[in-house]
C-alpha cells in the first residue's frame, strides 16, 4: 500500500468522508476511491453493495479477484428534541452501533441527567446542526412537536444529504407542517424524503415501543437495496 | 496497548511509517466457517515484529508477523490461508474449525 493512500484513508475517517480501496490480490495493484470516483469505477455496482452492507470483501470480475476495503464513516442519528422517546432512542443506537446525538435549545429538557452519556447539545438547531454536520450517514429526527424548533432543524436536513429524515406527529399535524415547508420553498419530491408519521408500523405505545420503531425505520432505509442505492449516489 | 478499532491500528500504521520504520499490514479478505475476526481486520507490523491489532484469536499471528518481515524485506505483497485442513494445521491453523486468508502488503513510500 502506497504511503499516499494510507494516509488518505486514515484522513477521509477523521473527516468522515466515506472511501474505498481496491486491491487486485495477484499482484498489488490499487486504487484509492473517493465516492465520486466510486461512480465511475468498474467495481460499481460491488462497491455500493459493500456500502450497504458496510462490510470490506473480494469479488471477481472477469477472473480476477478483487478485495474492496469500505471504510464508512460512523452512523450518526442527530435527535432534535430531548424528550421521552429521545432518552429510549438513546440506549436502543448504542446497541445498534449509532452515535446518537440529541439538540435541544430547552435547556430545562436537554439536561445531562436526563441522558447521561449521550451529547447533549442545547441550543437551536440552526445553531447547534451545522456544527454537527448532516452528511450522508446521518439520519436526522425531529420530535420536539413543535414547530418553532422543528421546522428550521428539517429545512436544513432537507438540504443535507443525510439518509434519514423522520418527523413526529399525525397525518394532520403533518398535512400543516408539510403547507409551512412548501411556503419556504421546498418541492414535493424533497418534502417526500420526511418519514412522516414516523416509525415503521408496529402499532407502539409507549415511549419505547415509538422509539424501537423509529430505530427500526432507520435500519430499513439504511439497509434496504434499493434505498442504499440512492444513499450511495447522494453522497457525503 | 489497546486501541479500540482496526480503524485506530491504520493510523498507527502511518505513525510507524512516518517514524521511518518498515511497515506491513495484514488484511483479513476471507473467511469461511467460523473464523475469530472479520474481514477487514487489520494487524499491522514493523520490521522489529513489533506488532498491534489481529486477525485471529491469536492463533495465526506468529505466521504472519514472520511472513511480514519478509515483505517488508522485499516489498512483494503475499496472500495467505489458514485452516485446519491438514496435520500441521495446530501449529498454525485455527482450532475454531474455519478458514482464513490474509492479505500481507508492505506500505510503500
Amino acid at each position: 500500500m502506497k504511503a499516499d493512500y494510507l494516509a488518505r484513508l486514515n484522513q477521509s475517517r477523521a473527516e468522515r468522508q466515506p472511501c474505498a480501496l481496491v486491491t487486485r490480490l495477484k499482484d498489488g495493484t490499487q486504487r484509492f476511491l473517493t465516492l465520486a470516483d466510486m461512480d465511475r469505477d468498474p467495481l460499481h455496482v460491488e462497491l455500493v453493495q459493500a456500502f450497504r452492507l458496510n462490510k470490506s470483501t473480494v469479488v471477481e470480475r472477469e477472473g480476477e479477484k478483487y478485495f474492496i476495503t469500505i471504510q464508512a464513516p460512523p452512523l450518526r442519528i442527530i435527535v432534535l428534541g430531548a424528550v421521552h422517546v429521545s432518552q429510549s432512542m438513546a440506549g436502543m443506537a448504542r446497541l445498534l452501533g449509532y452515535d446518537l446525538m440529541v439538540v435541544d435549545p430547552r435547556t430545562a429538557f436537554a439536561s445531562e441527567t436526563r441522558f447521561p452519556d449521550t451529547r447533549v447539545v442545547a441550543e437551536w438547531p440552526d445553531q447547534a446542526l451545522p456544527a454537527l454536520g448532516l452528511d450522508a450517514f446521518t439520519a436526522f429526527v425531529a420530535l420536539t412537536h413543535d414547530p418553532k424548533i422543528d421546522d428550521p432543524g428539517l429545512e436544513l436536513a432537507l438540504k443535507s444529504p443525510c439518509f434519514y429524515i423522520g418527523a413526529l406527529g399525525s397525518r394532520k399535524t403533518h398535512a400543516r407542517r408539510i403547507e409551512r415547508l412548501q411556503k419556504a420553498g421546498f418541492a414535493e419530491a424533497d418534502l417526500a424524503r420526511i418519514h412522516a408519521p414516523i416509525g415503521l408500523n408496529i402499532g407502539g405505545v409507549s415511549p419505547a415501543e415509538i422509539a424501537l420503531s423509529i430505530m427500526a425505520e432507520i435500519t430499513a432505509t439504511l439497509r434496504l437495496p434499493a434505498k442504499a442505492e440512492r444513499l450511495a449516489q447522494q453522497g457525503g | 496497548m489497546t486501541l479500540s478499532s482496526d480503524d485506530d491500528i491504520l493510523s498507527e500504521a502511518e505513525k510507524w511509517h512516518q517514524a521511518g520504520r518498515g511497515v506491513a499490514i495484514a488484511t483479513v479478505v476471507e473467511t469461511w466457517g467460523s473464523a475469530p475476526r472479520p474481514v477487514g481486520s487489520h494487524l499491522v507490523i514493523d520490521e522489529e515484529g513489533h506488532f498491534l491489532g489481529s486477525v485471529s484469536g491469536g492463533c495465526v499471528e506468529g505466521t504472519v508477523v514472520t511472513e511480514a518481515l519478509d515483505v517488508i524485506a522485499d516489498g512483494k505483497p503475499r496472500l495467505l490461508e489458514f485452516g485446519v485442513a491438514d496435520e500441521t494445521a495446530w501449529q498454525v491453523g485455527l482450532s475454531c474449525g474455519g478458514k482464513i486468508a490474509v492479505y500481507v502488503e508492505k506500505v510503500l513510500s
